[in-house]
């Protein structure tokens, strides 16, 4: 627990979760299992990436073919206020300005 | 446990739930655990002519793995409180980890 380098000073990043935890109260981006993506304003998280987002919105990106065989890639956008996120559906976690 | 706890202050609250598969189920939070598998009380299935089979279900247990979003009343959760209970659950995860 009290290692040397850590008294006092603030907490830096030294493993991948202090990057998230730098971005409390902070727009994220968020990529998701299943061609989802969400920005969103990152109000908690923990160890399995279980997250609570405020402001979000989602986008969907579906693949559809049109009458010319033709695939085209619709995006479905989605507001949500507040957001529980399960984390096993987490791919990534980005701070993004 | 952080977010176990958390749910715990939503119990009673009216929450919506989106599963894996696509389906939304809006009700009443009745409890939860620490898999974060939820009773939910006075269940309406959104988009019902899409997923009819659910139409005469009152009550549930949704098993926590098959979640992927609970949707939640902003009101009902106090920002500041919940980011300082993650900040101070990143410091116990930390601790854990030397």
């Amino acid at each position: 627990m009290a290692d040397s380098e850590d008294t006092g000073a603030a907490p830096s990043v030294s493993e991948p979760l202090d990057l998230v935890r730098l971005s409390l109260n902070e727009m994220v981006f968020v990529k998701l299992r299943g061609d989802r993506e969400l920005k969103g304003r990152l109000h908690a998280y923990d160890s399995h990436c279980n997250l609570v987002l405020g402001e979000v919105e989602e986008s969907i990106f579906v693949v559809e073919e049109d009458e010319n065989e033709e695939e085209t890639i619709r995006t479905i956008k989605k507001q949500e206020e507040m957001l529980f996120v399960r984390g096993d559906s987490v791919v990534l976690i980005s701070p993004q300005a | 446990m952080l977010f176990f706890s958390f749910f715990k202050t939503l119990t009673n609250q009216t929450v919506t739930i989106e599963l894996k598969n696509d389906i939304r189920i809006r009700g009443t939070l009745k409890s939860v655990d620490q898999y974060l598998n939820i009773k939910l009380d006075d269940v309406d299935v959104l988009d019902l002519d899409k997923y009819p089979h659910l139409s005469s279900v009152k009550n549930m247990f949704i098993r926590g793995s098959v979640v992927r979003y609970v949707m939640l009343p902003r009101t009902e959760v106090d920002i500041g409180l919940l980011e300082d209970a993650t900040r101070r659950e990143a410091a116990n995860q930390a601790g854990k980890a030397r």
